[in-house]
């Protein structure tokens, strides 16, 4: 900020002796001083944020098993400098396109990478997480059609299911779960054949889902929704690095796809800022949540790019707006674009390949352990799965901290039914070594 | 056009011109990231969703790295000049948040650690709540909502569960004519009915419409202070007193905060909820739209209906508490933007109570010296006393040399500067809303403010067909509506060839 030097002379050059002159229109009896401590030199700020955060333990010193929806991977050094590049990171969002053209580009190439990846037409510049973007595909499910209910998985993790509700709330839907199968972990087509009727407006599905399983007959989904409704949404959320290997849900019928985007590029962060995809069908464009870039020309025919379709958007709709979303994750977008330009199609498929292998060896190897029974659910998994023990989750966790390892998610509170269960997931960034300790550490665990 | 060739450049040119292709148009001359080597296990997907191809072009290190660094050269930033965005606050963000936000102990963190591996995100985390508590003046702050639209979604959520717990019937919300576009739409989300009522022409709230729209049906009155105008409601405790007598709660949107710390605080102005948007007032960067994080502060009657979890203190250590008997649940996952929560901890750190009373203060002379010396180039509505924005009008220039506010907007963008907000607050023709910020020099602020007089002064012609020395010339928005191309595909590649400008044209001298 500018010296008290400079202060003064911007007072006397107004004709003020005080900036106090300036709030004279603040009542008396509304002043109120700011009670916090002084403020502090950039090394002081740098050692005492540093000091808090050295009570940490991350991934680095203690490397976790957990996933569920937020997973460590490895960020090329070419993403950290991209992101570091003031231009973009200071900038606003894109309302003067003349001078954005470079986020606005990179936005053009995200939404198209994300639309390939998962088999759509059109893809908005972000939500704010995977689990804000399953509350909006529901709002654009209750806008497609009447009706009072929406369909969720029960194995579907309970923070996604409150903000669905939550996103409802003002719809006066009511969100109704769909069993799934005690032997596969897979969605329950049965029961979903029977909670589908008429005034439901749309029926969600994880693919692969919360336990990591992938969702062998999601193709045959679209047309047991149709059937009853034929306006009623598919929607579909999906890892997208899973998608390395496994085809977008637009090609077995998806009408709105979502997922979590911190996969590509980015850290953990403590769960956010974290990346919200949402894309969906051309005819649902519309309809849509959030910004969206278009390709345009400038005024002497030149290819340009400018935010478009803003008819939806609060900004000039107001209470008739498709979502009320204004601020997204525009950075969380582009170090997922940016990690998709580096690692190209080969790379994605290289990682989604070596997690989906990984998760298939070290879920054997914990199934081998007397006491163990690893995966809990057979069929094909990505990078996540289900283990269920004779020792209860926090003994198994009490010891694996001693050894500096964090163990999967305890399931055991949220899904009763499965027992001593926990969600273990692993990706690239686990060495060798730790999974070696892992299972060593498990074989010794008594029950 | 190959990568990288230049066009030549008009005279004064502001931005690269790089004619940077779409990534998809480079040709497959990488290999794609090397992952280590590792044995690929057979059957990997069901049978019937396996993938064939991936079709995402494969770059070299070297390809990539320009394509970012070209396409940055294209984008504005604070950093890159002076931001004038009203209602937006684009400040400089202190280089060392970003530092911190990518320590390892801050970006390798999964959400789910067990409590005692991850004190001291938790610390932060509540050392930040402790300080919102002061800067709003609230009984309690929740930090999950990811932007200030999900915090206002939030705290309307709160409003309604409030008065759905006491078995009170309320259906409508209240908000003038001035308010951020999010308040109404995010009323209405969930499931209001939104009831608006004018502004006074002085630009506050009229409080007598107030009155007569205030009923038994009101559940909140939402309001930012100062307002969209940048002018302080000095009869705020009348319209307090008002809404509370009709059993409704009062509203805070925080967009505009920074013109307030130090000086009063929403708690003291009898408000019940507030959000608060961290980039306008805590300095988080805004990276082309975000992320952001948008906190929400309530008053004890409140803290029951927060979202879960809060995080507390019980002896030295910090806790996720779950447990709070009203509470709305979630609105996201996990606990909100840690990386930039974490960023507007250490602002407040480095400033303290002293240095974010200074900023507001700086912010709202630097504000008035902008005003003074351009109200007699535009006209002025409302209040002459302004805080940290003011919104001046455009409609004379209009009329008499058929120069609109959106003109003026392009033409600043030759000069080098960031357009101001404009046709905002819809209440004001020809809206120009310029906020300067407390970071500004005076040297840049005289700067603008003689562009703005040139400007105001040039020839129609050269303005109404600004902007000229930017990286593309004005952008066709309503082509872009009318024919939608909302991805590249190889099937509708329409246009790959960049046709060239043409030389140089008159673009103004550099003012530098």
């Amino acid at each position: 900020m500018p010296s008290a030097k400079v202060e003064e002379q911007l007072l006397k050059e107004i004709g003020l002796k005080d900036v106090e002159e300036l709030f004279t229109d603040v009542p008396r009896s509304v002043r109120a001083d700011l009670d916090l401590a002084p403020s502090m030199s950039e090394m002081e700020v740098k050692a005492t944020v540093e000091g808090i955060l050295g009570k940490n333990r991350h991934f680095g010193s203690c490397p976790s098993f957990l996933g569920a929806g937020i997973y460590p991977h490895y960020v090329p050094s070419e993403v950290k400098f991209v992101l570091w590049r003031n231009e973009f990171l200071t900038s606003y969002t894109p309302y003067q396109p003349e001078v954005s053209q470079g986020f606005l580009q990179a936005m053009f190439e995200y939404q198209s990478m994300i639309c390939e990846l998962y088999s759509m037409d059109v893809a908005n510049i972000s939500m704010y997480d995977g689990v804000s973007a399953c509350g909006e595909a529901a709002l654009m499910a209750a806008r497609s059609s009447d009706g009072d209910t929406y369909l969720v998985p029960k194995n579907l993790s309970w923070e996604k299911k409150s903000t669905i509700e939550n996103y409802l709330k003002g719809t006066g839907i009511r969100v109704e779960e769909y069993a799934y199968d005690g032997k596969t972990g897979q969605a329950d087509l049965a029961d979903l054949e029977r909670k589908m009727t008429s005034k439901v407006t749309g029926v969600f599905m994880e693919n692969p889902n919360f336990f990591g399983c992938f969702e062998s007959k999601a193709d045959t989904v679209k047309p047991i929704v149709s059937a009853k409704n034929p306006d009623a949404l598919f929607v579909v959320g999906a890892n997208p690095m899973s998608l390395g290997i496994a085809k977008g849900p637009g090609a077995y019928g998806a009408d709105v796809v979502v997922g979590e985007g911190q996969v590509f590029g980015q850290g953990m962060n403590f769960g956010g800022p974290v990346l919200g995809i949402l894309a969906a069908t051309g005819e649902l464009a519309r309809r849509m949540p959030g910004r969206i870039v278009g390709e345009t020309k400038d005024a002497t025919g030149q290819r340009a790019f400018c935010l478009t379709l803003q008819t939806r958007e609060q900004h000039i709709r107001r209470e008739k707006a498709t979502s009320n979303i204004c601020t997204n994750e525009g950075m969380n977008a582009l170090a997922a674009a940016s990690y998709l330009a580096v690692v190209g199609g080969n790379g994605l498929r290289k990682v989604s390949e070596i997690n989906a292998s990984r998760a298939k060896r070290l879920s054997k190897a914990i199934g081998a352990i007397p006491g163990f029974k690893a995966p809990l659910f057979k069929g094909h998994h990505f990078n996540e799965f289900v283990v269920q023990s004779k020792a209860s989750v926090a003994k198994v966790q009490r010891l694996l901290l001693e050894r500096g390892l964090h163990g999967g998610l305890d399931l055991s509170k949220r899904f009763p039914e499965l027992g001593n269960a926990s969600l273990w997931a692993v990706t690239e960034m686990h060495a060798e070594a730790t999974l070696e300790t892992l299972v060593s550490t498990l074989k010794e665990v008594r029950a | 056009m190959s990568p990288g060739e230049v066009r030549e450049a008009p005279r004064g040119h502001r931005q690269a011109l790089w004619d940077e292709p779409l990534l998809f148009e480079y040709k497959d001359e990488g290999e794609g990231f090397r992952f280590p080597d590792e044995r690929i296990e057979p059957d990997l997907v069901p049978a019937n969703l396996r993938r064939d191809a991936v079709a995402i072009p494969n770059l070299t290190k070297l390809q990539m790295m320009r394509h970012y660094v070209r396409l940055s050269q294209k984008n504005f930033g604070v950093d890159s000049g002076v931001y004038l965005l009203g209602s937006c606050t684009m400040k400089y963000n202190p280089k060392l948040n970003e530092e911190l936000a990518v320590h390892p102990a801050a970006s390798d963190m999964h959400p789910y650690l067990s409590e005692d591996a991850c004190q001291g995100s938790l610390e932060v985390l509540y050392r930040l709540q402790e300080a919102l508590k002061k800067v709003s003046g609230m009984d309690a702050v929740s930090l999950q909502p990811a932007a200030g639209a999900q915090g206002e979604y939030t705290g309307v959520l709160i409003a309604r569960k409030y008065h759905e717990t006491r078995g009170d019937e309320r259906d409508e919300i209240i908000l003038p004519d001035s308010a951020h576009g999010t308040n109404f739409s995010s009323a209405a989300m969930a499931g209001f009915k939104v009831i608006e009522i004018p502004s006074t022409k002085e630009g506050t709230v009229d409080v007598d419409a107030l009155k007569q729209a205030l009923g038994p049906r009101t559940a909140a009155f939402m309001i930012t202070n100062p307002s969209t105008l940048g002018i302080f409601e000095d009869k705020i405790l009348e319209v307090a007193k008002a809404v509370h007598a009709a059993g409704a709660l009062l509203y805070y949107d925080g967009a505009n905060l920074n013109a307030i710390m130090g000086i009063t605080s929403p708690g003291a102005m009898g408000f019940d909820i507030v959000h608060i948007n961290t980039h306008k007032t805590l300095s988080t960067p805004h990276g082309g739209g975000g992320p952001g994080a948008g906190p929400v502060g309530v008053k004890a009657h409140l803290k029951d209906f927060l979202p879960v979890p809060m995080i507390v203190k019980r002896g030295e250590t910090y806790h996720l508490d779950y447990d709070l008997a009203h509470t709305i649940g979630k609105v996201r996952g996990f606990y909100g933007n840690f990386g930039i929560l974490l960023r507007a901890y250490a602002y407040i750190l480095a400033n303290g109570g002293d240095g974010l009373t200074r900023i507001s203060k700086m912010a709202v002379l630097n504000s008035n010296y902008m005003k003074e010396k351009l109200k007699g180039t535009f006209e002025l509505p409302g209040k002459p006393l302004r805080k940290h924005e003011f919104v001046l009008s455009a409609r004379k220039l209009r009329d008499e040399k058929g120069i609109r506010a959106l003109d003026i907007a392009k033409r600043l963008l030759d000069y080098g500067y960031h357009a101001p907000t404009i046709y905002f607050p819809h209440i004001v023709e020809e809206a120009i809303m310029i906020e300067p910020t407390e970071a500004e020099t005076k040297d840049d602020l005289d700067r603008v403010i003689e562009t703005l007089k040139t400007i105001a002064a040039e020839d129609p012609e050269l303005v109404r067909t600004a902007p000229h020395n930017t990286a593309v010339a004005r952008v066709d928005e309503v082509g872009a509506a009318r024919t939608p191309i909302l991805r590249w595909s190889p099937a509708a590649q329409v246009e790959t060839v960049f046709p060239r400008r043409g030389g140089p044209k008159d673009g103004p001298p550099a003012p530098r």
